[in-house]
């Protein structure tokens, strides 16, 4: 056990937020700013001493502090970028809400640092009851963000997100105690490997999905998502949008798959029809909104449900594309809440008929806003189109109906995208005061520009994100292998070298 | 054993009596003005009493021929008591001397007397020990509850409970008559030899009265109905002792008489308890929803609280009466907290103010109280990480262990409703606009054990889990 980097950045953020509590606003900020891009340092240090091809789970570290369950900390290629991601969000939020927040800063900045505390605790737990106390305390920070600093309807959303993602835990507290008790250990590792009876695994499965699917959101128990959304400040919808609601999609690699195989392929079916009703119902929600946080707040459902499709395809691609998702919509996603904020923090409302013309008078921001568009719908070069284009594929080589109807979330997706972008920045300003609004200051391009420089990168060269958690993927499919269901398409895995032809250069890719 | 050993086992309760007697010379003779000393002299008995447990009162086993026991499950509910009584002494004063009655020498002596009781009831090895250790402490309570004589929502809350106190003792005194006759004997030891033969009718009920009259004691539901009114009427420091140290020693009383003398029935009581946790957990969640006054809140909040911690006694396994005595620690630390809390909110005059709404807002004005009340609200509520989830996540990994995991689904689903208002007084406290100041902060004391009680339920809590567990653990293990 080396220097424990994990437990220092879980504890940073803490300390930090407890400082922000007994200083002034201004001071508060500063704070904050500080240590999250302190723990962005450390991240990328992580990152970096990663070892690839290394030992499954590194930087561990284990102290039975509790008796029961320990300090167990430890990080796969999956929780590295995941962690590395929340890290990386961070210090954007905190720089978003600079000048947008004036009331109560210190208690809002120590909100903000506590939650990335829980992130980093819950993507970097090894104990499941760890995991179980950091997947849930995440509740309450994120109950007094949305309260205190959201929207006029911020009570109605608070009690809806807190009391939906509570009654989906509570079930999964019961599954892991029974799992505890049945394999009389609390370590995810050893748990990943120990084969539960298979008529236990259905409820095991059900329980886990009862949490997992009310965070990831999918349909029909994603209604909170929309009302949190638009309720919380910039920031809080970011990290919402960026960090919390990869929490399902991680819980289910996590523990869903490789804990209960049977049931997952039993199960896959539910799964996959959630997911397909979610793409198809939510894409064309989202093309009726009039609200710009509620637009994207649907289309993130959309984008989740591409998630399970691609983790429940029971393949490399399948799992590599929605884990591609993940990352990629937390960027996206996040850079589309900062945009609507940017237009918001100046007129105050997110009506998109009150907006229009904005390339006239913000070209940088019509530049950018495009950019993160283009990326949200997919397009090749971008983070969302590798993810997107994968989880496709591993769902066409499972089901071609499945992979039908998911495809049309693309082409629905591109219109409610491009539909809001042309309301938004084309044509003539609607109203005097969008007319009249300045182009982003330098403060909003630093946060929105690291953004799409990352973006890009996941589209340009995915290898660097990719080649992490490849053998974690690797050890997933191991486990599922012997369950996995039969493809109905029959496709015969070609000859590589006879597919590596000119124009065949993702799929090469896809099965690196 | 001789007389003496028996009397050895019982030091704390000699200390607190004797104390108690003299304590009431004073009281007697030097008046109201020596009140406050008399309050520091009861907490330094409790802590005499506390430290004796060191000694064979803390493990010396059965006394009297059996009719009283001191073992580690007693000296650990016995040492929870005399915390939560001291606690319940030391805030009393700031409390009375803004009141127009003033602080009157016989609370402490009242808490001291029902402490004995209270000792009584947790060690007792009779059902005859057992029905003088609950009078005892009933009767000092009845007369705590009606402690403001002139106000006459206090007279109401005494009245109300003693005469529905009297009729739940009848009732439990019935069911020890029956279980006497038909057993013929009120030892523990010995029942429990008598029921394992096979369970009869006529014991059957006497097993139901005797739970009857035990669950109004703990206020669980269906026999809850006395405790908003008296914990509303109640001066508060009084309802911080009743949610407190009582319910400690009836659950204690509960448990011993449920594994020690009725482990043989499991099987017939499980059924009882299932339907008082279950119902309590509902209720003690559903009813506190509308309430408009935060004690009659906590009321309920205690109503569900005892559902929860009677989950463990459901399960029926050394885990599962270990689970429910760990959630008796925290759930103290928690009240207390919660109540020294409500003692802070004093309207600009200084007068005490208990409605809900006149907390809006509190964050702005009183930031370190508003984070003690949230704290313990998500305390009580069960949420990681702080404390209060713990005991939740013993008693239910007890039942999942016993195999009655369907119960722990239902069990813990209901723990969503409890949340549901207890996020209200955090929404009232943190997102509402404020409501007029509060008085400044005027104890010292107070704002002390505040900032004890939220460490102690705060994540810091996890670190005492070895401990706990060893402790609650070996004090389980005494029952079976």
């Amino acid at each position: 056990m080396g220097f424990p980097i994990l437990s220092l950045m879980v504890a940073l953020p803490l300390a930090a937020a407890l400082a922000c509590l007994f200083s002034g606003a201004r001071a508060a900020r500063w704070i904050a700013l500080v240590a999250t891009l302190v723990n962005l340092g450390l991240g990328i240090l992580l990152w970096t001493s990663y070892e690839i091809g290394g030992p499954q789970w590194q930087f561990t570290e284990y102290v039975p502090l509790f008796g029961r369950f320990a300090w167990a900390l430890g990080i796969d290629g999956i929780a590295l970028l995941l962690i590395v991601l929340s890290v990386f969000l961070m210090p954007i939020c905190i720089a978003a809400s600079w000048d947008s927040i004036q009331k109560r800063v210190p208690e809002y900045m120590a909100a903000f640092l506590l939650m990335e505390t829980l992130m980093i605790g819950v993507f970097g737990a090894q104990d499941m009851f760890l995991f179980y106390i950091f997947f849930e305390a995440g509740l309450i920070p994120m109950y007094l963000i949305i309260g205190i600093w959201g929207g006029a309807d911020r009570i109605y959303a608070s009690y809806k997100f807190f009391l939906y993602t509570l009654l989906g835990s509570v079930l999964m507290l019961i599954a892991m105690l029974w799992m505890a008790n049945e394999a009389g250990s609390t370590s995810i590792p050893v748990l990943m490997a120990y084969d539960f009876p298979a008529e236990a695994q259905t409820w095991l499965f059900l329980a886990f999905f009862a949490s997992f699917a009310v965070k990831m959101p999918m349909w029909p128990v994603h209604t909170w998502l929309p009302d949190a959304h638009v309720q919380a400040p910039t920031a809080g919808s970011v990290i919402l949008a960026g960090v919390l609601l990869k929490m399902g999609g991680y819980g289910f690699i996590r523990f869903s798959l490789p804990m209960f195989p049977i049931a997952s392929a039993e199960l896959m079916w539910l799964v996959m029809g959630l997911s397909m009703i979610a793409v198809v119902v939510t894409s064309l929600i989202a093309l009726v909104q009039e609200d710009m946080k509620k637009l994207i707040a649907y289309s993130s459902v959309a984008h989740m449900a591409f998630v399970t499709i691609g983790l429940f395809a029971f393949n490399r691609q399948g799992i590599e594309g929605a884990l591609m998702v993940m990352l990629g919509h937390g960027l996206v996603s996040g850079a589309l809440f900062l945009c609507v904020g940017v237009i918001y923090d100046r007129m105050h409302t997110r009506e998109i008929s009150r907006y229009g013309g904005l390339a006239n008078n913000m070209p940088k921001y019509a530049m950018l806003f495009l950019l993160f568009t283009m990326a949200s719908v997919g397009l090749p070069g971008t983070g969302n189109f590798v993810g997107e284009f994968l989880s496709l594929i591993g769902a066409y080589e499972i089901s071609s109906w499945v992979a039908f109807v998911a495809t049309t979330g693309i082409i629905t997706g591109a219109a409610y995208m491009l539909y809001l972008y042309a309301r938004i920045a084309y044509g003539a300003a609607r109203t005097e005061e969008a007319a009249a609004m300045p182009d982003l200051t330098p403060r909003e391009f630093a946060l929105l520009a690291p953004l799409a420089i990352a973006t890009l990168w996941m589209g340009i060269y995915p290898e660097s994100f990719l080649a992490p958690m490849r053998n974690d993927v690797g050890a997933v499919l191991a486990r599922l292998a012997p369950t996995a269901p039969h493809s109905d398409a029959k496709v015969a895995i070609g000859n590589p070298k006879a597919a590596a032809a000119p124009g065949a250069h993702d799929s090469a890719e896809a099965h690196h | 054993m001789s007389m003496t050993a028996s009397l050895a086992l019982t030091v704390p309760e000699l200390i607190l009596s004797v104390g108690a007697l003299m304590l009431l010379m004073v009281a007697a003779f030097g008046g109201d003005g020596f009140a406050r000393a008399i309050g520091w002299g009861a907490v330094a008995l409790f802590a005499a009493a506390g430290f004796s447990l060191i000694g064979p009162a803390g493990n010396g086993g059965p006394g009297f021929d059996g009719l009283y026991i001191a073992d580690s499950f007693s000296s650990f509910a016995k040492l929870l008591i005399y915390v939560a009584a001291a606690v319940s002494v030391a805030v009393a004063p700031g409390f009375f001397s803004r009141t127009t009655g003033g602080y009157r020498a016989e609370y402490p002596i009242l808490i001291l007397l029902s402490a004995v009781g209270m000792g009584m009831m947790v060690s007792a090895g009779d059902l005859l020990t057992l029905y003088v250790g609950l009078e005892l402490q009933s009767l000092s309570a009845y007369v705590l509850a009606s402690f403001m004589r002139r106000d006459t929502r206090s007279a109401e809350a005494g009245l109300k409970y003693f005469v529905l106190g009297a009729l739940a003792s009848g009732i439990l005194l019935y069911g020890i008559s029956l279980i006497y006759g038909f057993t013929g004997t009120t030892l523990f030891a010995g029942i429990s030899d008598a029921l394992a033969q096979g369970i009869t009718t006529g014991q059957l009920f006497g097993m139901v009265f005797i739970f009857a009259g035990l669950a109004f004691k703990i206020s669980a539901v269906p026999f809850h109905m006395w405790t908003p009114d008296v914990y509303e009427g109640a001066p508060t420091p009084v309802t911080a002792f009743f949610a407190s140290a009582p319910k400690v020693a009836g659950m204690a009383l509960l448990l011993r008489v449920a594994i020690e003398a009725m482990g043989s029935g499991t099987d017939s009581w499980r059924q009882i308890v299932i339907f008082a946790a279950l119902a309590s957990t509902i209720l003690g969640g559903v009813a506190a929803i509308g309430q408009t006054s935060i004690k009659r809140l906590l009321a309920y909040s205690s109503i569900n609280n005892v559902g929860f911690a009677l989950f463990g006694l459901a399960a029926g396994t050394p885990e599962g009466v270990a689970g429910t005595l760990t959630y008796m620690a925290v759930y103290v630390a928690m009240t207390l907290g919660s109540f020294i809390c409500v003692l802070q909110m004093r309207d600009a005059d200084g007068h005490p103010v208990e409605t809900i709404a006149s907390l809006s807002g509190l964050s702005r004005s009183r930031p370190g109280l508003a984070a003690g009340f949230a704290i313990f609200m998500f305390s009580l509520a069960g949420i990681p990480p702080l404390f209060g989830f713990w005991p939740k996540f013993l008693v239910f990994d007890a039942l999942v262990r016993a195999g009655f995991w369907p119960l722990a689904m239902v069990g813990i689903a209901t723990s969503v409703i409890g949340a549901f208002y207890y996020l209200k007084i955090v929404k009232t406290i943190y997102f509402d606009d404020p409501a007029p100041e509060f008085a400044p902060a005027a104890s010292k004391l107070e704002g002390g054990l505040i900032t004890l009680a939220a460490l102690a339920v705060s994540p810091l809590g996890y670190l005492a889990i070895p401990l706990l567990d060893a402790t609650s653990m070996a004090a389980a293990r005494a029952l079976f």
